[in-house]
């Protein structure tokens, strides 16, 4: 089971063809900051949404990379509200993300796990079993010390009996040919999807 | 009324209380749910990142199962963000012709089509637009006057698509609120981001989001929500964030129609409230029948 496959052409090879992509969904942004003033997660983020999107405009991919502002977005939609320009900034940070990912960077690596094991869980069993997708993530983690964040959590859920439940009854739908479709998909067409804007 | 019931994964296990509330509202409310056959994970925000089309994708098999069973039906859907999703999906499939032809040959893998025939509707819409303050209140049985109710909606059901709500100032839960007795807590923060799941990818931060909301909430009974990750980070790392803030935090969270459900007169069990996470002793005592 590998979710290598499905981002292939995305951007593993050439993280800079993937950024280019990105550069044209923020061409036309004339910096004025109010994706920075909008973002929640600002003050947490190493760069300003806005600065991030000068660099990308630059096609400075390794400074983006090494950032942490991108991976920081909670996909809230604010930004992408307000951008005076209407540009798609949720889309463009997913996107980063994507690029990543793809290239494996390091320091993006507990999340690109916690966005795979997710994936692979899906992709198995058609449904997020949560139990199951955080033990998978903790394990790839290999941290000793990171389920313990958790811990409190799941005993909590488990006392409630909120986890795995149904999976007697509701047959597992496996989606292994619906997965590798689409990365044949991806493999043959250059032309992705048109990412929308608001509006 | 007839709604085709998308549950989502997260209602499934650790927001049964959510499912519970819907489908017990919604029955005495009068309207029948008929859950989708054979229903997948919609890929949540994980799919995009990874692949647009896988995300579109996932989410369309499941509006081609709706439109087997309804082709013009309402899909209701609880959870943010699989409405979100949906939505995506159901806006390439009706606004883009190159996007449907190719989620339609993604969709060949498993002999499935999908036009985007039926229609994407979040659980707060329908009790806001389509049943409404004035259906529910003749419903209500028992007053939940003396409470204050901070009304909280996230992102994902509000943004980027204004469906039924102003995206930014949020008032679709209000008369809603009001029907019960209760009083509507006025703040700032209805639609500011919970974090999602940075509470699972990056702590500090996603706790810093919680911190500002429960804050916020001071001087409220209970702060009510429309989506499993917005209440899972509210409810659970309570705890957490009132060690973070250095002060008690500590406060009720329902999910709306378990509200609506207290009032209605439906039991505490139909509404699965044993379940919750985070249940104050004053409300429970409020709310003993
Ligand atoms: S809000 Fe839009 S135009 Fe302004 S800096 Fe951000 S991306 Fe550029
Ligand atoms: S969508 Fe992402 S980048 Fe934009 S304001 Fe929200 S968290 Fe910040």
């Amino acid at each position: 089971m590998n979710l290598q496959i499905a981002t292939a052409s995305s951007a593993s090879e050439n993280g800079n063809n993937a950024l280019d992509k990105i550069g044209s969904m923020v061409r036309a942004c004339i910096q004025c900051g109010t994706c920075t003033g909008s973002c929640p997660n600002a003050l947490e983020m190493d760069m300003t949404p806005r600065k991030m999107w000068r660099l990308v405009n630059l096609g400075r991919l390794a400074e983006i990379m090494a950032s942490r502002t991108f991976i920081l977005c909670s996909d809230c939609y604010t930004c992408t509200l307000r951008c005076p320009r209407g540009l798609p900034l949720t889309d463009a940070m997913e996107a980063l993300k994507g690029i990543a990912f793809a290239r494996r960077e390091r320091r993006h690596r507990s999340s690109r796990l916690f966005y795979e094991k997710f994936m692979q869980t899906v992709r198995r069993h058609g449904r997020i079993r949560e139990m199951a997708f955080m033990t998978r993530y903790f394990t790839a983690m290999k941290s000793p010390t990171v389920p313990l964040r958790f811990a409190p959590l799941g005993i909590k859920l488990m006392g409630k009996g909120k986890v795995e439940i149904g999976l007697g009854k509701t047959v597992a739908t496996p989606l292994d040919a619906l997965f590798e479709k689409v990365a044949d998909l991806e493999r043959t067409t250059c032309a992705p999807l048109e990412n929308e804007g608001h509006g | 009324m007839n709604y085709l019931y998308y549950p989502g994964c997260s209602l499934t296990a650790s927001a049964r209380e959510y499912d519970l509330a819907t489908r017990a509202v919604m029955a005495a409310a009068g309207a029948r749910l008929t859950e989708i056959d054979g229903w997948t994970c919609c890929g949540a925000s994980a799919a995009a990142p990874i692949s647009h089309l896988l995300s579109l994708s996932l989410s369309a098999r499941n509006l081609a199962l709706a439109e087997q069973t309804a082709d013009d039906g309402q899909v209701l859907v609880p959870c943010s963000a699989c409405y979100l999703n949906l939505k995506k999906a159901h806006n390439a499939l009706r606004n883009d012709a190159a996007g449907r032809a190719t989620i339609n040959e993604a969709l060949s893998a498993v002999n499935l089509t999908a036009t985007g025939s039926v229609r994407v509707r979040h659980l707060l819409d329908v009790l806001a637009k389509d049943l409404g303050a004035q259906h529910l209140a003749p419903l209500m049985k028992r007053t939940l006057s003396g409470l204050t109710v901070a009304p909280y909606y996230g992102c994902q059901c509000l943004r980027p698509y204004p469906e039924f709500d102003d995206p930014e100032r949020p008032v679709s839960m209000e008369p809603l609120i009001e029907a019960t007795g209760a009083a509507v807590h006025a703040w700032e923060m209805g639609s500011r981001c919970c974090g999602a799941s940075l509470v699972s990818t990056h702590p500090e931060a996603g706790l810093n989001r919680v911190c500002a909301i429960l804050k916020a909430a001071t001087g409220a009974d209970l702060i009510v929500t429309v989506c499993p990750m917005c209440q899972m980070n509210l409810d659970a790392w309570q705890a957490k964030a009132s060690r973070m803030a250095g002060e008690n935090l500590a406060i009720t969270v329902l999910y709306l129609p378990q509200l609506l459900g207290l009032a209605i007169g439906l039991s505490a069990q139909e509404l699965g409230l044993d379940l919750n996470l985070a249940i104050e002793r004053s409300f429970r005592e409020r709310m003993k029948p």
